[in-house]
């Protein structure tokens, strides 16, 4: 493989693994700073054991979301560096205010948090965990603004042979960027959402410290259904940016190939990507896809074929993905509202416990799909429309990425490992006394 | 001043404080298993860098984003020519991040030392490769015209390379023993102001010979020539290095640590003034160099990164000293009840 193959890879797996961790930092960060502070307003103790508990997972969770996230910055150096010396002037400034405003304020009062309970005032302590879940979400912003660019570039001149910053604002209010950031946390939240009612569900099973858990039980299920019915409704908005902005993206998720007016959506489809054409394509809803991207019957839907073979994102990949989204993004909602509405009664529901057990890995892979629906169909652009993936690689020998992206796959498999078994290991044990 | 010059400053103060920093945290893990004989012995060291170090290595971040964000030419040609030891640097960060966290999380001897080990091997790793892509920095990388290195790994690991590496391990470890020798009481506190009595000759024999090959391997001193004004800088580690024996004798440990403090940030400013106007000079041809000139940032993005700068520099500063001064005790057994002390 050459070194733009190597690299893409390295890239995609440093994304994805990062990306498992970041969600639920995001989430459960909020999660416990919301308990710690009803702790704090109240003074029921119960909060302050929930703070405490569900504070542990979040440390073992973020410890790797931090370091993972250390690695994304330092690749564009090493292996996007044509890319990085081409838009640096713009990209390079987000990811040093990301760090500036955001990434130091979370990672200094994740020190105060851990090490502070008895060194500060109970006020004071929980300003703590709220300053990390506050950095921590405005961090994401950061980024996804970064990303946000390479998506729908704005606020640039191409001069001197690059792309240079022409107007910070445009930059910064890039709507495409603020609904993708809207996107993003939400699946973040309705992640963690799940992620505390599936561990708490487990428990009720077994009637661990029942309370405790139908407490936590109903935070977590309120949390995944608000925002699991916010991410959905928010999709269909993203959707339609992505029909304006990105309009091969759109074909390449609905894998439509011919352009036209009143376009139909076809519950079954199989695309073959080879042969530039759809091998099954069976129950037409007509005009819904027109419908689904521009909110308009008549509108006209571009088709793949309407691209340069060159110029069109991996189709089955792309399709793939965003059916998953969809499905998973689905039955989600449908999951955690039922939850809410028995939430007095749980333990009459084991089947739907068990379910919810279950469920804990949905989420992480409807996100995963939709991180790979964002930039596998943002491709062969790593800047949308300005710059080739092709042409921003390093000139670097293959055999230093190939071994490197090795090293990558076993430490983070390694890791990935140590991390579940000590989140089990400590979602199991329950609340300490 | 001019915006390009500021931005030059400024990144190398970056760098600078990010030695100082991490560089203590650095130090106690290289230091733990020379140190610390029992697991709580261990604890204690770990959980008296416990709050400050992951604010530390955000210093690395920032000034990673900085060289971005202000010199993205230069950032493309450095972490590109420099593939190999990054990557290595990474994996060290990575581990050491994750050993923190997950070395008391499970309870078997056996597994507490093998992350004790990996530990103390990622500790030295960033400061000995620090060390040695920073000498390589000050001497000149061996970049062709188009920013791609003729060389490998061990082009890197020449002689002027490596004294550059021993002398960030061994300012580190000075580091972190006067650090700890601040921070903790009884055997521990003894013990390392015994390796910082020990380890200042060694300290002072490295730093000697690192002054020495600069004259001879880099053209570091040009600048200093044409500017005599600016041998005042040399001071700072010069200085740094004495007063550290002086205070030590003394026992005012906080000032020792002060002393160490200013030699590091003084060798980092030392070079990056040396290499001023280039950010990474190239040892092939002068012309080749990346500099202020040929990789910076357009002026738009400079004052726009110059307000965000000097607007939230301040306040980091100002967080993280309350943070400093918030758990400025001493690290005793009573610390390690907590629930997620390390």
């Amino acid at each position: 493989m050459d070194t733009l193959m190597l690299s893409r890879l390295q890239f995609a797996a440093a994304t994805f693994f990062h990306f498992i961790f970041v969600p639920l930092t995001l989430g459960l960060s909020i999660l416990v700073a919301y308990m710690e502070t009803r702790y704090v307003s109240t003074g029921d103790e119960m909060y302050k054991k929930m703070a405490k508990y569900w504070g542990k997972l979040f440390l073992i969770n973020f410890a790797i979301g931090i370091v993972t996230g250390i690695t994304l910055e330092f690749q564009f150096g090493t292996n996007w560096s044509r890319y990085s010396a081409y838009v640096g002037d713009i990209f390079g400034p987000l990811l040093a205010i990301e760090a500036s405003v955001a990434f130091f304020l979370e990672s200094t009062m994740i020190g105060v948090w851990v090490f502070g309970w008895d060194k500060l005032s109970k006020r004071m302590h929980a300003a703590a965990i709220c300053m990390v879940a506050f950095a921590a979400n405005l961090s994401a912003l950061w980024i996804i603004i970064a990303n946000g660019f390479m998506q729908n570039p704005l606020g640039y001149v191409m001069r001197n042979g690059r792309a240079e910053l022409d107007d910070f604002v445009a930059l910064i209010t890039n709507p495409f960027a603020w609904s993708q950031y809207v996107h993003t946390l939400s699946a973040a939240f309705l992640l963690s959402g799940f992620f505390v009612a599936g561990v708490s569900a487990w428990h009720l099973l077994r009637k661990n410290e029942v309370e405790f858990f139908t407490r936590s039980f109903k935070i977590g299920a309120v949390f995944a259904f608000i925002f699991s019915v916010v991410v959905a409704v928010q999709g269909h908005v993203h959707g339609n940016e992505v029909a304006q902005v990105q309009p091969a993206k759109l074909a390449a998720m609905e894998s439509h190939w011919h352009t036209q007016k009143n376009a139909p959506m076809y519950l079954l489809a199989l695309p073959d990507e080879a042969n530039s054409r759809n091998s099954v394509e069976a129950i037409g809803i007509p005009s819904l896809l027109s419908i689904l991207a521009f909110n308009d019957p008549n509108a006209e839907v571009k088709g793949l074929l309407d691209f340069k073979p060159e110029d069109r994102p991996p189709v089955a990949l792309t399709f793939w993905s965003f059916r998953i989204m969809v499905a998973l993004g689905t039955i989600m909602p449908l999951l955690a509202l039922f939850g809410l509405l028995k939430s007095r009664k749980l333990q009459d529901y084991p089947g739907y416990l068990r379910l919810m057990l279950y469920a804990i890995p949905l989420p992480y892979i409807a996100i995963q799909a939709g991180w790979a629906v964002a930039e596998v169909g943002r491709q062969p652009w790593i800047v949308h429309g300005l710059m080739r993936t092709k042409d921003a690689v390093s000139p670097v020998e293959p055999q230093q990425v190939a071994f490197s992206l090795l090293a990558f796959v076993v430490v983070y498999t390694l890791l990935g490992i140590v991390d579940i078994y000590l989140l089990v290991k400590y979602a199991k044990k329950g609340p300490a006394h | 001043m001019e915006l390009g010059t500021i931005w030059f400053l400024l990144w190398g103060v970056l760098w600078a404080v990010y030695f100082v920093l991490d560089g203590f945290d650095l130090g106690v893990g290289m230091l733990a298993p020379a140190i610390a004989t029992t697991d709580n012995e261990k604890r204690i060291l770990y959980n008296s860098v416990g709050p400050f170090w992951d604010g530390n290595e955000v210093w690395l971040i920032t000034a990673g984003g900085v060289t971005f964000a202000a010199f993205p030419g230069t950032y493309a040609v450095m972490f590109s020519a420099l593939y190999t030891p990054l990557m290595l640097l990474l994996f060290a960060l990575i581990f050491r991040g994750i050993s923190f966290e997950f070395r008391a999380k499970v309870e078997s001897a056996s597994s507490k030392k093998i992350w004790d080990v990996i530990h103390a091997v990622s500790s030295f790793l960033p400061a000995l490769l620090l060390g040695v892509a920073f000498a390589n920095i000050f001497k000149g990388i061996p970049i062709d015209q188009n920013g791609i290195l003729q060389g490998n790994l061990f082009t890197l690991l020449n002689p002027y390379g490596l004294c550059g590496g021993v002398l960030f391990v061994c300012a580190f470890l000075m580091h972190g023993a006067l650090f700890l020798s601040c921070k903790t009481e009884g055997v521990l506190h003894d013990r390392a102001l015994k390796v910082a009595e020990k380890l200042w000759p060694a300290l002072l024999m490295v730093a000697v010979l690192f002054l020495v090959l600069t004259a001879l391997y880099t053209k570091l001193f040009a600048n200093y020539l044409a500017n005599p004004l600016l041998f005042a800088v040399v001071l700072l580690p010069v200085g740094g290095l004495l007063m550290q024996r002086v205070y030590i004798g003394q026992r005012r440990l906080g000032l020792a640590w002060t002393a160490s403090a200013v030699t590091i940030a003084g060798v980092a400013l030392f070079g990056v003034l040396g290499i001023f106007p280039a950010l990474l000079p190239s040892s092939l041809n002068p012309a080749w160099s990346m500099t202020i000139q040929n990789s910076s940032s357009s002026p738009l993005t400079l004052k726009i990164m110059l307000v965000v700068a000097l607007t939230f520099v301040p306040i980091v500063i100002a967080y993280q000293a309350w943070v400093y001064k918030t758990f400025s005790h001493k690290v005793t057994e009573k610390e390690l009840d907590y629930d997620e002390a390390y």
